[in-house]
């Protein structure tokens, strides 16, 4: 009997006893409260970390010329379309004059007429000195033959009555030649005050540039201040950026800048900050930064959404730990150090971050610390962990 | 003194062994299914802990952001956040909604937060945090994605930077975190074709277009495309504080729900899950008393099947104690055997399961007192039949 044990049947039995107590172990092991949380880990290290902002925004024209008449009125002509290419001053639009142009016909023919009136005013000068020279030689003769005794004295008295009347009649043909010159530039300044309103509604272009919208046709009433035509600069076009307060550390005028337009995804156009707004929008919680282009984008448009990374000045000599390894405790952050195989909560101070990942670590940490980065559950103070290379299985 | 009950279960040790397995699949399945129920309630608790706070902020009258839509201004959290004993606050919004990722759509929940204040994922198992302001994503690893993965949900497509575990929504759906602003839109911000309609039917209101007033169209249509909503505040007291105080100071003066830890779980378990859970509780019970019946069934078979070695026992002189002990031991081992291979198995289809199943130790402790009662009273039955036996038999049939 003793000798027949250890037999197959004995071996099969002792198989199936091991089996089940080795799956049982698993099950200790693996799941119970005492199987030991997973984790992965790292360790701090002393490089050169290259920090940046995210932001999002929109592509704005930085000068925007909004053209429309000054007085209300109707759109007589508009002669540019969206899209296209205009020169400063050329002719946009024109509202209706209404009766502007039979005022400037009667203002003309009012500068005529006082032209006219000059003219004869003139005439009548120059027939009153004539007069004038006439009755005033007419009394110098009656005046020395007056001396000699040939004439009466009464006579002698008519001439120079005649004569200074005629100085009196060419002063006054005098000053109303003035008076038709000064008509004649009163009419003219008429004129030219109605060919000026005339001309104020001639809608031309302040600049070179891109004619962005129209918004009235000819034949539509608009009134004063209201946009024609919408006019930019295509140079000037620029992203206007939106950044997380929280995140906007550092962020300053002349930092470098990589925009991503949403039309063209793929393809990263240079570019700098160029302003940073003294306002920030405190509903959303933002800042803006104003991004202008190295070289404009072709195909840009205004209104794009574009996703621009600020790229800050390098830290060198960092110590740094991933980001997934800083975790909050209660008001601080802190990492979970591995000490033993036990997990260790430390207090640190973190520094920068980077968008790919890496945090620099301030204080709390030295070079060569093991800190834990991935964890299978939330970790507690002296909890025994098991390092893995990876919680997640690999794609497959 | 030899062992009765090893020597004849080592006789027939085969039949036993399968008969453990199969009697240990069943409880294994009994196990499974207190592992769903208990999975269920994980779920809906799960979210209570992983957001790190202590209070939720809603809407007055509502019940919380997961079991009643709420709805609040996104700058209340200022007003909060000044109040005594409140440490931390921040945002959150929720939606539930199908994504889309290489052509299989599964059902998640947006949870919209702000990184550094309560609501973030409080672990991650691979990848990293979000560290830009918009369009990335830490999914639950449930959801099927993997880091680096582009997934696309209304507008923008989102890059997975970060997994996390055991983050799922009351029902069970994992969580995909992004930033609230993005969470923001997704939620709030209509599709194109409706915007142009509303533009259009805005356009054609003369109250809102009126031919004197430039810019009022404009001004009537930007304010209807922004929405700053947000479905809940998260509220983390401070040390020392009274949760239940704080509560009240923002119910009092905030005008505003607040629930604390305890009442999100009430509210959580015996409303959100009520019924389901008790489905399921319902259907454990059963299971239970059936696989209770089996056992006993099985136990009172197999010694049905040895009557007449028990009639040989008798016969040679063995008293009933001894016959008594040996079916009772076998029983008991039989229970062992089953409970072993059923907690194994349990374990091991455990994670094949879509949903969450949650083995508890003291579930299984439960169940493997209850096993030895039922193995225990089940061999009574069986032992009443032995003893009853006719030595006789040992010699006729």
């Amino acid at each position: 009997m003793k000798a027949k044990l250890p037999g197959a049947r004995a071996l099969a039995v002792a198989a199936v006893v091991i089996a089940i107590l080795a799956g049982l172990g698993w099950v200790i092991a693996s799941q119970g409260p005492l199987a030991r949380t997973k984790v992965t880990v790292t360790r701090a290290q002393t490089r050169d970390l290259a920090p940046s902002l995210f932001g999002i925004g929109t592509v704005e024209a930085r000068r925007l010329y909004n053209i429309g008449p000054t007085a209300a009125g109707r759109v007589a002509r508009v002669l540019v379309d969206q899209g296209d290419r205009v020169k400063a001053g050329q002719l946009l639009a024109e509202m209706d004059p209404v009766d502007l142009d039979e005022r400037l016909a009667a203002g003309r023919s009012v500068v005529e007429r006082a032209a006219h009136n000059a003219k004869s005013a003139q005439s009548a000068l120059q027939e009153a000195e004539s007069r004038a020279r006439v009755a005033q030689a007419n009394a110098d003769r009656y005046a020395e033959l007056r001396r000699t005794g040939f004439v009466s004295q009464e006579a002698a008295d008519a001439k120079r009555h005649e004569a200074s009347a005629g100085q009196a009649a060419r002063d006054a043909a005098g000053s109303a030649l003035a008076a038709a010159r000064d008509e004649v530039r009163r009419a003219q300044a008429d004129l030219a005050g109605t060919d000026r309103a005339r001309k104020h509604l001639r809608l031309s272009s302040p600049v070179d540039g891109v004619v962005a919208a129209r918004l009235a046709e000819h034949g539509s009433t608009v009134v004063a201040g209201q946009m024609v035509l919408q006019v930019i600069d295509p140079a000037s076009l620029w992203v206007r950026a939106r950044i997380d307060q929280g995140r906007s550390g550092g962020l300053a005028a002349g930092l470098a800048a990589d925009v991503v337009l949403r039309s063209l995804p793929g393809q990263a156009f240079a570019g700098r900050v160029e302003r940073v707004d003294v306002l920030g929008d405190s509903v959303t919680e933002e800042r803006i930064a104003h991004v202008s282009f190295s070289s404009m984008p072709a195909g840009a448009t205004v209104g794009d959404l574009a996703e621009v990374t600020l790229r800050l000045p390098k830290v060198s000599g960092a110590l740094a730990i991933p980001a997934a390894a800083v975790k909050r405790a209660g008001t601080g952050r802190g990492a979970w150090l591995l000490r033993d195989g036990r997990a260790t909560f430390r207090p640190v101070t973190v520094g920068t971050e980077t968008l790919d990942g890496a945090a620099q670590v301030l204080s709390g940490l030295d070079a060569g610390d093991t800190v834990i980065v991935h964890s299978s559950r939330p970790l507690q103070e002296g909890a025994r962990v098991a390092v893995e290379d990876s919680l997640v299985r690999a794609a497959p | 003194m030899i062992n009765l009950a090893v020597r004849d279960i080592l006789h027939g040790w085969g039949k036993f062994a399968f008969t453990g397995v199969g009697l240990g699949l069943l409880i294994g399945v009994t196990l499974s299914m207190a592992g769903i129920y208990r999975g269920m309630v994980e779920d809906a608790t799960v979210l209570i802990e992983g957001s790190g706070a202590d209070l939720w902020v809603v809407q007055q009258g509502t019940l919380g952001p997961y079991a009643e839509p709420s709805s609040l201004r996104d700058d209340v959290h200022h007003a909060i956040a000044g109040m005594p004993g409140v440490a931390a606050v921040g945002n959150a919004a929720y939606l539930t909604m199908q994504v889309g990722h290489a052509g299989v759509e599964s059902r998640v929940m947006l949870v919209g937060f702000e990184p550094g204040r309560p609501g973030e994922p409080a672990f991650l198992v691979a990848g990293r945090p979000i560290l830009r302001g918009h369009y990335e994503a830490v999914a639950d690893e449930k959801a099927g994605l993997r880091v680096g993965d582009r997934v696309r949900i209304r507008r923008h497509e989102y890059e997975v930077v970060g997994l996390t575990r055991r983050m799922v929504s009351a029902s069970g759906d994992p969580m995909l975190f992004v930033p609230l602003k993005d969470a923001q839109e997704v939620q709030f911000l209509k599709d194109n074709d409706t915007l142009v309609i509303e533009r259009a039917r805005t356009a054609a209101n003369p109250a809102f277009n009126r031919p004197g007033v430039p810019g009022l169209l404009e001004a009537v249509q930007a304010s209807q495309a922004q929405s700053r909503q947000v479905n809940s505040v998260l509220v983390r007291v401070a040390e020392g504080a009274d949760p239940e105080e704080v509560a009240g100071e923002i119910r009092r003066w905030k005008r505003l729900q607040a629930y604390t830890t305890a009442q999100m779980e009430e509210i959580l378990v015996a409303k959100l899950i009520a019924t389901s859970s008790k489905q399921i509780g319902m259907f454990l019970v059963i299971l239970s008393v059936v696989s209770a019946a089996i056992v006993a069934f099985i136990i009172y078979t197999l010694t049905v099947n040895k009557v007449r070695e028990i009639a040989v026992l008798k016969l040679i002189g063995a008293t009933n104690a001894t016959i008594g002990g040996m079916i009772l031991q076998q029983a008991l081992g039989l229970g062992v055997i089953g409970f072993v291979v059923g907690r194994i198995v349990a374990g091991l289809w455990a994670p094949v399961f879509p949903k969450y199943v949650l083995l508890l130790p003291g579930d299984a402790l439960r169940g493997f007192v209850l096993v030895m009662v039922i193995c225990a009273l089940a061999s009574v039955v069986a032992i009443r039949a032995a003893l009853r036996v006719d030595p006789a038999e040992a010699i006729g049939g």
